[in-house]
Formats: structure tokens, sequence, C-alpha cells
């Protein structure tokens, strides 16, 4: 079981407020197209996106992820953060763009399997 | 969340206002009635099911209507959801209910939103479902769910 923590070192995310290290990485999605990804993902997985918007944490809160990796540098908004904070979901920034992000991320769910 | 109470049948109804493009509060119904089944203990996959296809229901309001309410009755075998708006209504449901097809304007796709998978997503998450619409009066959305599989 690979925990968030060592996900967080191993891609060289930017923690964007607190998260639970401990909390089990099970699985990544990835995308940008929000129903897309409601009806997709997996409960536990690191979900990677470019959006940026604070609606994204309704979608992580729903689908049950075990965080939010906004890539590409793109700015994180105030109302982002503070959504997230509120409603206790992970979220991280990555320089990288999406598919190096996940690139490293399935490397590293198979590396621990 | 605008109300909560107990019902004579001890159901729990929770009831939300949902606001035309409103991005700030888009998601809050979702999220209750998922906070609420997750306190009452119902079952994982009922929970995810009912989550999706509220959250889509309630987007569609925030992008496609002026405003809508949503009711939610929770009980531990049947879960029904109501979604009424005021907004433009949809001229053809066979083509709305189409995967891919989407009127979502240009600012909202940047978000994310107007794939065109909402309604079929909520098809897949539900055990039944019912859409009326008047064009230029507003769409009505009832789903209904049951704990126990699909009847
Ligand atoms: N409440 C509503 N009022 C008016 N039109 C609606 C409503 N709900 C859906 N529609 C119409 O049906 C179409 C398909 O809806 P659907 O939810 O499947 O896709 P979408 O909302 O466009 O994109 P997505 O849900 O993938 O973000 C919409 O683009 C819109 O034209
Ligand atoms: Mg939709």
């Amino acid at each position: 079981m690979v925990k968030l923590v060592e996900v967080v070192e191993a891609l060289e995310l930017c923690p964007q407020g607190s998260y639970d290290p401990e909390r089990p990485v099970k699985a990544g999605y990835v995308g940008d197209l929000l129903s897309d990804v409601m009806a997709h993902a997996q409960e536990g997985s690191l979900w990677v996106t470019m959006q940026s918007h604070q609606n994204i944490v309704a979608v992580a809160v729903l689908v049950g992820m075990a965080g939010i990796v906004i890539t590409g540098d793109r700015p994180v908004k105030p109302e982002t953060l503070e959504t997230a904070r509120r409603e206790q979901v992970a979220l991280f920034s990555a320089s990288s763009r999406s598919f190096e992000v996940c690139g490293r991320l399935f490397a590293c769910l198979k590396d621990k399997e | 969340m605008n109300d909560a109470r107990p019902n004579n049948d001890s159901r729990i109804v929770l009831e939300f206002r949902i606001k035309g493009m409103d991005f700030t509060t888009a998601g809050e119904a979702a999220t209750g009635i998922k906070r609420t089944m997750t306190q009452l203990g119902m079952p994982a996959d009922m929970i995810r099911r009912v989550a999706s296809a509220t959250y889509e229901a309630e987007i569609n309001v925030v992008i496609h209507a002026h405003r809508g309410c949503l009711v939610a009755k929770i009980g531990p075998e049947r879960i029904e959801i109501c979604v009424e708006d005021e907004g433009p209504g949809i001229p053809d449901i066979d083509l709305a209910m189409q995967d891919g097809y989407s009127t979502a304007p240009t600012h909202v796709r940047e978000m994310g939103f107007g794939a065109g998978m909402g309604l079929t997503n909520i098809k897949r998450c539900v055990d039944q479902m019912h859409l009326d619409s008047v064009v230029d009066k507003g769409t009505t959305l009832r789903l209904l769910f049951f704990s126990k599989g699909r009847e």
C-alpha cells in the first residue's frame, strides 16, 4: 500500500495546504472532463488534472479521492484552496504536465505493489 | 443546505436551492447528501451511485437553467431525488440523453463541464429515472435508487 507522503516525495508534488501523509493511494486517474472523472475514477485515487477551479473539490469529495494534483504549474485560485481546506481534500501542484506526472505516479504505484 | 428534517415515515428529507451559473455553491447538494448517507452507514456503492447522479443533476441546473430546487428523501431501502428547475427546458429529450450531446457554452466547457456525459452517467447510476421538460419553463428530473440492487 502506497502512502500519500511517498507519492508526494516521488513525484515532487508541492502541497497546497495540509494533508494526511498516511492516507493510502489506491489508484490514479487523469482527466479534465468532470463527468468523465465522476463516472470512472475509483475511490482512493490520486486525481491528476489541469483544472484548478473550486468545483474540482466537490468531485474529489464525491469520488472519495486520496487527493488532487493540479499540473503544469497552473495557478491555484484562492477559492479552490479555501474549499479544499474546508472539505479536507489534499491538494497539490506539479510543475510538470499531466503526462509526466501520470508516468511517475504509475511507476510509483507499480513499484510498491 | 436549506432544510433537514425527519419525516413521519422515518425518512430523512434534505432540501437544497440551486442557482444558475453559481459555481461557488455548485456541488453542495451532492456532497450534503453523501455526508448524510455516510453518517447513516449506507453501503458504499449506493452512496457512490446517489452522489454521482445527484452531482450531475445539480450541475445541469447550474449550467443549463436559471434556478432550481433539489429534494432528497433518504430511507433505508430507497432514496428519491427530485430536481426541479426554472429554465429553458429541453426541446428534444432523446437527443439530450445521447452520450456526447451538449449545448454547454464555451466558458463552462473550459472548466471541464459540457462533455455531454451527465445524463448518461445518471442513467447508469439509477434504478429509475423520469425526465420531464417544458421548453421556456423548466425541467423536472426524478431519480429513484433501491439499496437492495436494481429492481
Ligand atoms: N436542467 C436542464 N435544463 C435545460 N437543459 C438541460 C438540462 N439538463 C440537461 N440539459 C440539456 O441536455 C444536454 C445534455 O446534458 P448532459 O448532462 O448529458 O451533458 P452536459 O451537461 O452538456 O455535459 P456534462 O454533463 O458532461 O458536463 C445539455 O447540454 C443541455 O442541452
Ligand atoms: Mg451535465
